[in-house]
């Protein structure tokens, strides 16, 4: 990745967040490596999304940027410092401007609050309204803006009397309430009826045009990431345990993948056409399952699963080098 | 496929919970049939009633519901008037079902060849040794190692192959129909394409119908012959999977195909249906899709649009089509 003079909004350099574990009966130590030396830069409107299989490390990186998990080494410098670094006041200011979806919205939202409450609490909490009346105006505010129409009904509900796509129209609003720079979202559509899961990623686009909010939107489906990334003109960046293995704008990712993990993902995956899709088969890969994460393969982690391997592979870790424009790829198919 | 003959005739069923907020008809005047040696892909959001579907034709409801109308016709007997100690000679060794959630369906403190022997022996068979050797062909077929998977905890298999040892589990006394719900949802993309590849070489093999539940319509497109829409309790449409997908009569199965972020295609064309599922107390007069519906007429809020075949052996359940 370049390194530009920072004034991204996020950017995470080298950074690795590692996981202590017992491993075994007798309690031996283990080390999960869930993120593994990654670097993202993400603009300010800017939509990054991440996809990869269960166990990729793409909601510990998720989680991290947001600030819910601490790196074991690495930075994240939020519009150009380190977060480590901060002052209380930027640091507030930083978790404020970065807010988090998170996959399950029976989860996510307390089941003794209404909608109001849920609303309202970190309006008041960052102190942006004053007395109830203020913070009435500023939930029916965000209800319209996330659809949920006409606000005065939605804000007296509790979260049981909503069906899962309006829940996670409330934590949307929830996430978006107090003006973030960047949402974080989780998966926000796996638990959606199939149905309303693109109306929930064009509310989000929508929202990025209103508010200006950039998006770290994580998933495991490469539909879904296609859809969002390349409706909003941003990138996608494949995971494998750990490490971006591939990043690059959406349709050059989706139309010409050069790693041969995101081919492999991308054969596989059905589509609904009758005629394509029977023509798919299971790509050659020499092993059907990820590697444990305690103890992942030397050099390119894909390589024991890979169907190009050589005999570099297993020795060195590949870098991530530029193929086309914007589109970078870790392989030694294409490094020197 | 062959001959066209059904193994399963379902006429005018419905199936009602009991909930506190009234009666829920979950499955409410479906027909269709299911042809020997095909695999049928049932295809719905959640609430549409697809597993309501399959655990009546099995009668492994849970206790608040109730079939309260309908038949369902296998191999000349009506599955829902058979007496409970007839039906358990159905289940397994006929009809046999992949349950959804199935990665949670496998006891952690029991050794896989002890699900074997446990339901062989439930279902009257006790000779161990000839399960076991049952057992490893099967997990042969499902490109399992026998001695290694049958010695093993469930907490030591990967997704993918628990999914696999309950395919095998189900196959155990030869059934003939074997329904599966949901079997490749919590499964990773290479996963899923492995098990959809394995079933694909199943029906190769061994001579079976299937009933594919899922909400995911791209794994029916890859996988089944004819496909039943369903929503809110109906089937709006069923037909050949080419036929239905090339040209998709019902409004829903159109919107339904457009809805599906896809890695081919134009991301244009894909859009989200207006509007959310009804509530199943309280459906909507009429045709149920019709406050959702783009293509709606006045008499679609009114009455309930019939089921009319477009094509041989292609039904839609639409006023467009329907003589009014």
């Amino acid at each position: 990745m370049p390194r530009t003079i920072s004034t991204s909004l996020i950017e995470a350099r080298n950074l690795r967040v590692y996981f202590y574990v017992k491993k075994g009966a007798l309690g031996k130590r283990g080390i999960v490596k869930a993120v593994d030396g990654v670097d993202l830069v993400i603009e300010e409107r800017g939509i990054v999304t991440l996809v990869g299989e269960s166990g990729c490390g793409k909601t510990t990186l998720g989680k991290t940027v947001a600030g819910l998990l601490k790196p074991t080494s690495g930075e994240i410098l939020f519009r150009g410092k380190s977060i480590t670094r901060m002052n209380r006041k930027e640091y507030m200011e930083y978790r404020r401007s970065v807010q988090i979806v998170h996959q399950d919205p029976y989860a996510s939202l307390n089941p003794t609050k209404t909608v109001f409450q849920t609303l309202s609490y970190p309006l008041m909490r960052w102190k942006l309204v004053r007395g109830r009346a203020e913070a009435e105006e500023k939930v029916k505010e965000l209800l319209r803006l996330v659809g949920l129409t006409p606000p005065e009904e939605f804000m007296r509900k509790y979260p049981h009397q909503l069906s899962g796509g309006q829940r996670q129209r409330v934590v949307i609003a929830r996430a978006i309430s107090v003006n973030p720079s960047l949402v974080v979202a989780d998966e926000p559509i796996t638990m959606i009826d199939v149905s309303l899961r693109l109306g929930i990623l064009d509310l989000l686009l929508k929202l990025r045009e209103e508010l200006g909010t950039a998006y770290l939107f994580i998933t495991h489906d490469f539909g879904a990431a296609r859809y969002f990334s390349a409706k909003g003109g941003g990138v996608i960046a494949v995971m494998y345990l750990g490490k971006i293995v591939e990043i690059g704008p959406a349709e050059e990712i989706i139309q010409h993948p050069l790693h041969p993990y995101t081919k492999a993902l991308i054969d596989a995956v059905p589509v609904p056409d009758p005629e394509i899709s029977r023509k798919k088969r299971m790509p050659p890969l020499r092993s059907l399952d990820i590697p444990s994460p305690l103890s992942p393969p030397p050099g390119c982690k894909f390589h024991t699963r890979c169907p190009d391997a050589m005999p570099v592979c297993a020795e060195k870790e590949p870098p991530l080098v530029e193929v086309r424009p914007g589109h970078y790829v870790a392989c030694w198919l294409y490094a020197k | 496929m062959g001959s066209a003959e059904p193994i399963i005739e379902v006429k005018g069923l419905s199936t009602v919970y009991y909930s506190l907020r009234g009666l829920v008809r979950a499955v409410d005047n479906v027909s269709f049939s299911v042809i020997r040696g095909e695999v049928l892909g049932v295809v719905g959001e959640s609430g549409s009633g697809k597993s309501t579907l399959s655990m009546s034709i099995l009668r492994v409801l849970p206790l608040n519901a109730r079939i309260v109308a309908g038949s369902i016709m296998y191999n000349g007997v009506d599955l829902v008037r058979l007496p409970e100690q007839e039906m358990k000679k159905i289940r397994w060794h006929k009809i046999s079902l992949v349950p959804q959630a199935a990665l949670n369906a496998l006891n952690p403190t029991m050794k896989i060849k002890e699900h074997f022997i446990e339901t062989a022996r439930y279902h009257g068979v006790r000779d161990k040794g000839a399960v076991i050797k049952k057992a490893s062909e099967l997990l042969e077929l499902l490109r399992l190692e026998p001695r290694r998977v049958l010695e093993s905890y469930p907490h030591e298999l990967s997704g993918g192959m628990k999914q696999r040892v309950l395919i095998a589990l189900a196959l155990l006394l030869d059934p003939e129909v074997l329904i599966l719900d949901e079997p490749t949802t919590a499964l990773d993309v290479l996963t899923q394409r492995a098990i959809l590849d394995l079933l694909k070489d199943l029906r190769k093999k061994i001579d079976i119908t299937m009933i594919f539940i899922t909400h995911d319509i791209a794994v029916i497109a890859d996988l089944a012959d004819r496909v039943a829409v369903m929503y809110a309790g109906k089937i709006v449409e069923i037909g050949d999977v080419f036929t239905v997908f090339k040209n998709p009569y019902h409004p829903y199965t159109r919107a339904l195909i457009k809805s599906i972020p896809s890695v081919i295609g134009s991301v244009e064309e894909m859009k989200p249906i207006p509007g959310s599922p009804p509530d199943l107390v309280n459906p909507p007069p009429g045709c149920r899709f019709h406050p959702r519906c783009g293509e709606k007429l006045p008499v679609c809020s009114e009455k309930e649009p019939p089921a009319v075949e477009v094509k041989p052996g292609h039904v839609v359940s639409c006023w467009l089509y329907a003589a009014r």
